[in-house]
C-alpha cells in the first residue's frame, strides 16, 4: 500500500491478500413479546471481500444495517439478533476459518490479537470504576505473553508513538473529555498490533476540529501496524479521506462498492448518487433536493429494489425482483436494474 | 391504562397469578358483609374447637368463628393499608412531580426533605404517637400520622418518571406548539407516570399493611378493631400456640401472606412493565 | 477545596438535616396530646404502689424539667433540645432511678450488633446470589433461588419472625429462642460466654437474613441484568476478556454502587424491623426496651429510645455516605 491516494485492486482478489470474506450474511432480529411476532431483517444478504492492509469504509443512512452488519462480522451479537444464513471467513496467521465454527476458547484467543473493535459512541466504553491503565491490562496483557513491567512500558511507548500523554493510564475514564476517550481507544484498540480493526462510527459524537485529530490519528495508526479495516460511518466527507473501498447500504443490503474515488465520482446507483450529491461543497449554493419518503421498515420490505419506493428511475422491474450487485467497471459492483442492468457486465465472474 | 392491565393479565403470569390471588383475598373480605355475627361479639359459638364442619376454620379462645372474624381482618386490614396508600399518594405524587418538573432549588429543597423521611426510622415515632395518644388514637389518625410519614421513597420514583419525562422530544414539541402545561401532563406524560402510581401503591399497600400487622400485634393499635394483626394479638394474649389453638394465628399469617405476595406479584409485573426496554421490544407490534 | 471535602460537607449538612427534623417530629408528637404528659406519668408511677413523696417529686421535676411544663413554649423547646444534645433524658421510670442514657447505653450494643450482623450478612449473600442471577441467566439454581426471594421478600418481618420462633421453638428446639446470652455465664472474653452470645444471635440473625435477602437479590438481579447491556461491558466481551473477570470487575463492581445507596436508604427500615425482632426473641436490645417501656408508661424512656434510633440511623448513613466515594470514583465530580 503506498502511502498517499488509494489505488483500485483489481477483481477477483488472490486468496491470501484477502483477510475477509463475507459471502450472503443474513442476520435477523426474531422476538416474540406480549402475542406479537417479529421479524427484523438488519442484514439481508450482504457479500464483501476486504484486503490485507486496506481500509473499507462502509457508509449509508441511520438504521441501513451498517453497525448490525459489522456486529455480525465480529461475532459480537446477542438474542434476539441470530445469524440466518451464510459465512464470514477471516485469514489471521496463514488460515483462513469461519468466525462462527471456531470454539469458544478460540475465538477469545483471536479477539483483540487479531480481530480488535473500536466502538461507536466511545462515551461508555471503559469500566468507570477502574482507572484507563487496567483496561490495557484487561484487553491486551493476556495475549503478549510479556511480564508485566514490560508489557506496561510497551504501551507507554504505543503510546507516545502515536502522541498521547501516558499520564492518561492513571485517569479515570469520566475524568477524560470525549476526544480523548476516542483516542485512548484507538490506542488500545491498536496496542497488540491486530490484523484487522471494526471501526464503527469512531468519530461521530466529536465536534469538527477533534474528529480532524481523531481521523488523522485513526489512519496513521493503521499505517504503522498495517491492518486492514473496515471503517463503518454515515458521514461520506469522512470516507472520502481516509477509505480505500468504500460500500454503500441500504435497507439491509449492499447497493454499490468500489474504490472510493470511482464511488464517489462516478456513482451508479440512484442512492449512492442522491448521497454524493447532497454533500455540501465550497461555493456551491445550488438547493439540494431531498429524497421523498423514509427508509423502509425492515419488518416489512417492500418487495423487489428496497430503493424503488423512493427511487426517481423506478420501473416495473424494479417493484417486482431485487436487482443483483454485479460489476459495472474495474471492481465497482452496483445493484440496479436501470443503471447496472446484468446483462451489460464484461468483468468475468460476478462478485463473490 | 385499562388497556395496560388488561395486557398484562393476558401476557403476564406474574401480572395474573398476582391478580388472582389478591381478588381472591378481597373477595374472601366481601364475605364479612354476609357474616352471621357482629365482629365485635364473643362467646357466640363453642370456643377452642378445630377447623371441621360446620367451623371450617375453627373457633378462637374467645368464642369467635375464625372464619368470619377473619373476613372482618382481612377486611379492615385491607381498607386500612389502601387508605394510607391513597392518602400518601397525594403528598407522593405531588412532590415528586412538582420536584421533578421544576427542578432547580425547589428540586434540591424538597429531595433534601424527602431523604430525611426516607432515613428516619418510621417505627419508633409511630410507637411514640400511640403512647402519647393511648385510647385515643383511632384507626383514621393513624392511617394519617403513616401517610404523612411514608410518601418518601415513592415520590422519589415518581420524580424520576418526571425527570426523563421533562427533557423528552415529545415534551418539548409539545411545549412548543403552545400547548399548556396542563395539557402536556394529563394528555402526554399521563400513560407514564400512571404505571408508577400504581406500582408505588402497590408497594405502598404492602408497606402499611405490613406496619399495621406489627404494630397491632404488639397491641399499640385500637385492639377493639378487629384486623389480622389485632387477632394476632389476642391469639397471643390468650397463648393459643401454647394451648394448642394453632388455626387461630395460622389462617390469619396464611391469609396475610398470601395477600402481601398478590399485592407484590402485581407490583413487579407493572415494574417490568414499566421498564423502557421491555416496553422497546414491545413497540413494533403495530398492525402494517 | 478537593471534591471529596465539598462532597463531605454536603453529607454532613443532610446528616444534620434529619437529626433536626427528625428530633424536632419526636417533640412535636409528644406534645400532641391533650393531656399533661406529666401527671399522666406520676399517676401512672404512684398507681405502682408504694413511692415515696421524694421520689415523686423528683420525677416530678425532672419529667417538668424534660419537658419544660410550665414555662413557655420557646423554653421547653430549647430545653428539650438541650437535654438531648448532652444526651440527659432523666431518670427511667419504670427502672427508677436509673437514668434512661444508662439503659439504653446497656442495651445499644446489642442492637448495633445484631444490625451489623445481620445487614452485612443479608447484603453480602443477596447481592452476591442476585448479582450470579443476572449474569448467568439461564442456571435452574438460579432461578429457583429468585422464586423463593420473590416469595420472602414482601412479607413482613414479625411473620418471619414467628414463624422462624415456631420452627425452632416448637418444632425443633435446638437454639435458645429468648435472651442474648445465657444467664449465669460470666461476662468477659471467655469462651463460654462468646459462644452463648453466638447461639443466642443465631436465630434472631436468621430471622431478619430472611427478609432481607430477597430485596438485594432482585434489585442485584435486576441492576446486574442492566450492566450487562452497558457499553463497557459489551467492549470487554469484544476483546475476549475472561468471562470471569468481566463478572467481577465490570459487572459486580459496578452494579454494587447503587446497592450501597440502597443500603443506605433502607436502614430505617430495617432497624424497624430489628425492633420488632428483638421483641419476639426476647433479645435484650432497645427494640424490646422500647416495647417495655411503652408498655410500662415510661415516657423518658420512650422519648430516649426515639431520640437515640433517630441519631443512630442517621449515623450510620452519614457513614456509608462518606465511604460511598470509595466504591464509586464518579461520585467525586459533582
Amino acid at each position: 500500500m503506498s502511502a498517499g491516494a488509494p489505488q483500485p485492486h483489481a477483481v477477483p482478489q488472490a486468496q491470501d491478500e484477502r483477510v475477509l470474506a463475507v459471502s450472503d450474511l443474513r442476520a435477523w432480529y426474531q422476538t416474540r413479546h406480549f402475542g406479537v411476532s417479529r421479524e427484523v431483517r438488519a442484514v439481508d444478504g450482504v457479500s464483501l471481500q476486504v484486503a490485507r492492509g486496506e481500509i473499507y469504509g462502509l457508509a449509508g443512512e441511520s438504521s441501513c444495517g451498517k453497525s448490525t452488519l459489522v456486529k455480525t462480522i465480529a461475532r459480537a451479537i446477542r438474542p434476539p439478533l441470530h445469524v440466518v444464513g451464510g459465512t464470514v471467513r477471516f485469514r489471521f496467521a496463514g488460515r483462513e476459518r469461519d468466525i462462527y465454527a471456531l470454539s469458544q476458547a478460540e475465538l477469545a484467543r483471536m479477539r483483540w490479537r487479531h480481530l480488535s473493535y473500536i466502538l461507536q459512541g466511545s462515551m461508555n466504553v471503559l469500566n468507570p470504576v477502574r482507572r484507563v491503565r487496567q483496561s490495557f491490562v484487561d484487553f491486551a496483557y493476556p495475549h503478549l505473553d510479556q511480564p508485566m513491567p514490560e508489557f506496561l512500558a510497551l504501551v507507554e511507548a504505543h503510546l507516545a508513538r502515536i502522541r498521547l500523554d501516558p499520564a492518561v493510564l492513571d485517569s479515570y475514564p469520566h475524568a477524560l473529555s470525549g476526544g480523548m476517550r476516542q483516542r485512548v481507544t484507538i490506542a488500545l484498540a491498536s496496542v497488540c498490533r491486530p490484523d484487522f480493526i471494526i471501526a464503527d462510527e469512531p468519530t461521530t459524537a466529536l465536534d469538527v476540529v477533534v474528529q480532524k485529530d481523531v481521523l488523522g490519528m485513526l489512519r496513521a495508526v493503521q499505517r504503522e501496524i498495517r491492518s486492514s479495516m473496515i471503517l463503518v460511518t454515515h458521514d461520506i466527507g469522512v470516507h472520502a479521506h481516509v477509505a480505500d473501498r468504500i460500500g454503500i447500504m441500504y435497507a439491509g443490503r449492499l447497493v454499490e462498492e468500489g474504490p472510493t474515488r470511482d464511488v464517489l465520482r462516478k456513482a451508479r446507483h440512484p442512492y449512492t448518487a442522491h448521497l454524493v450529491a447532497s454533500l455540501p461543497r465550497i461555493g456551491d449554493d445550488t438547493p439540494k433536493q431531498s429524497l421523498e419518503g423514509a427508509p423502509p421498515n425492515l419488518a416489512d420490505p417492500p418487495p423487489g429494489c428496497r430503493f424503488h419506493p423512493r427511487c426517481p428511475l423506478a420501473t416495473d422491474i424494479c417493484r417486482k425482483e431485487a436487482p443483483p450487485l454485479i460489476d459495472v467497471a474495474a471492481a465497482h459492483r452496483a445493484a440496479c436494474w436501470v443503471t447496472a442492468p446484468p446483462a451489460q457486465h464484461a468483468a468475468p465472474g460476478a462478485a463473490a | 391504562m385499562l388497556t395496560v392491565l388488561r395486557d398484562l393479565f393476558r401476557y403476564r403470569f406474574e401480572f395474573r397469578l398476582g391478580a388472582i390471588l389478591t381478588g381472591c383475598i378481597v373477595a374472601f373480605a366481601a364475605l364479612s358483609f354476609v357474616s352471621p355475627y357482629p365482629p365485635q361479639d364473643q362467646f357466640v359459638v363453642p370456643p377452642d374447637l378445630p377447623p371441621s364442619s360446620p367451623y371450617w376454620f375453627g373457633t378462637t379462645s374467645r368464642g369467635q368463628e375464625v372464619f368470619w372474624q377473619l373476613s372482618f381482618a382481612i377486611r379492615n386490614t385491607m381498607l386500612f393499608g389502601f387508605a394510607v396508600a391513597i392518602l400518601s399518594r397525594l403528598i407522593a405524587v405531588a412532590v415528586g412531580l412538582w420536584s421533578g418538573y421544576r427542578g432547580g432549588l425547589a428540586d434540591r429543597v424538597l429531595m433534601s426533605l424527602n431523604d430525611t423521611f426516607i432515613v428516619i426510622p418510621l417505627f419508633p415515632l409511630l410507637v411514640l404517637f400511640y403512647f402519647v395518644l393511648r385510647d385515643n388514637m383511632s384507626w383514621p389518625l393513624l392511617a394519617l400520622a403513616m401517610a404523612s410519614l411514608g410518601w418518601a421513597y415513592d415520590a422519589r420514583l415518581i420524580r424520576a418518571v418526571a425527570l426523563s419525562l421533562k427533557t423528552r422530544e415529545f415534551t418539548q414539541q409539545g411545549v412548543f406548539s403552545g400547548m399548556r402545561a396542563s395539557e402536556i401532563v394529563t394528555q402526554e406524560h399521563l400513560p407514564y407516570v400512571l404505571p408508577i402510581v400504581f406500582y408505588t401503591t402497590m408497594n405502598n399497600m404492602t408497606w402499611s399493611i405490613g406496619l399495621e400487622v406489627t404494630l397491632s400485634v404488639l397491641g399499640f393499635t385500637n385492639i377493639d378493631t378487629p384486623t389480622v394483626g389485632v387477632m394476632i394479638y389476642w391469639a397471643n394474649q390468650h397463648t393459643a400456640l401454647v394451648a394448642g389453638i394453632w388455626w387461630w394465628i395460622a389462617f390469619p399469617v396464611l391469609f396475610v401472606v398470601i395477600l402481601f405476595i398478590g399485592l407484590f406479584l402485581l407490583a413487579v409485573a407493572m415494574n417490568e412493565y414499566i421498564d423502557p426496554r421491555s416496553r422497546l421490544a414491545r413497540m413494533g407490534g403495530a398492525t402494517p | 477545596m478537593t471534591p471529596y471535602a465539598i462532597y463531605a460537607l454536603k453529607r454532613l449538612g443532610q446528616f444534620a438535616l434529619v437529626v433536626f427534623i427528625g428530633i424536632n417530629l419526636t417533640y412535636l408528637i409528644t406534645h400532641a396530646t391533650p393531656i399533661d404528659p406529666v401527671e399522666q406519668t406520676v399517676a401512672a408511677a404512684t398507681s405502682f404502689g408504694s413511692t415515696s413523696p421524694e421520689a415523686i417529686a423528683m420525677l416530678r421535676d425532672s419529667l417538668r424539667a424534660l419537658y419544660g411544663v410550665g414555662d413557655s413554649p420557646w423554653t421547653q423547646y430549647l430545653v428539650f433540645w438541650k437535654r438531648v444534645a448532652v444526651g440527659d433524658f432523666g431518670p427511667s421510670l419504670s427502672a427508677f432511678p436509673t437514668p434512661v442514657a444508662t439503659l439504653i447505653g446497656r442495651a445499644l450494643p446489642w442492637t448495633v450488633g445484631l444490625l451489623s450482623v445481620s445487614t452485612i450478612l443479608a447484603f453480602l449473600i443477596g447481592n452476591l446470589l442476585g448479582g450470579l442471577a443476572g449474569y448467568y441467566r439461564e442456571s435452574r439454581a438460579l432461578k429457583l433461588a429468585g422464586i423463593v426471594a420473590m416469595a420472602l421478600h414482601p412479607i413482613p418481618y414479625y411473620i418471619v419472625a414467628f414463624a422462624v420462633l415456631i420452627v425452632f421453638g416448637y418444632l425443633w428446639p435446638v437454639l435458645p429462642i429468648s435472651g442474648g446470652y445465657r444467664i449465669n455465664t460470666a461476662w468477659g472474653f471467655n469462651r463460654d460466654f462468646i459462644l452463648s452470645i453466638a447461639s443466642h444471635a443465631i436465630l434472631p440473625v436468621t430471622s431478619l437474613v430472611l427478609v432481607g435477602i430477597g430485596g438485594w437479590f432482585l434489585g442485584m438481579r435486576s441492576l446486574v441484568s442492566n450492566v450487562v447491556t452497558e457499553d463497557y461491558v459489551t467492549y470487554a466481551e469484544l476483546a475476549g476478556v475472561k468471562r470471569s473477570r468481566i463478572l467481577w470487575s465490570y459487572v459486580m463492581r459496578n452494579a454494587l454502587s447503587p446497592q450501597v445507596t440502597a443500603l443506605a436508604m433502607s436502614l430505617g427500615s430495617i432497624f424497624n424491623g430489628a425492633i420488632i425482632t428483638e421483641q419476639v426473641f426476647g433479645y435484650p436490645g432497645i427494640g424490646s426496651l422500647l416495647i417495655a417501656a411503652v408498655h410500662a408508661g415510661d415516657y423518658s424512656l420512650v422519648i430516649g429510645i426515639a431520640s437515640v434510633s433517630i441519631l443512630a440511623v442517621s449515623a450510620a448513613v452519614l457513614i456509608i455516605d462518606l465511604t460511598y466515594p470509595l466504591l464509586d470514583p464518579r461520585v467525586q465530580v459533582t
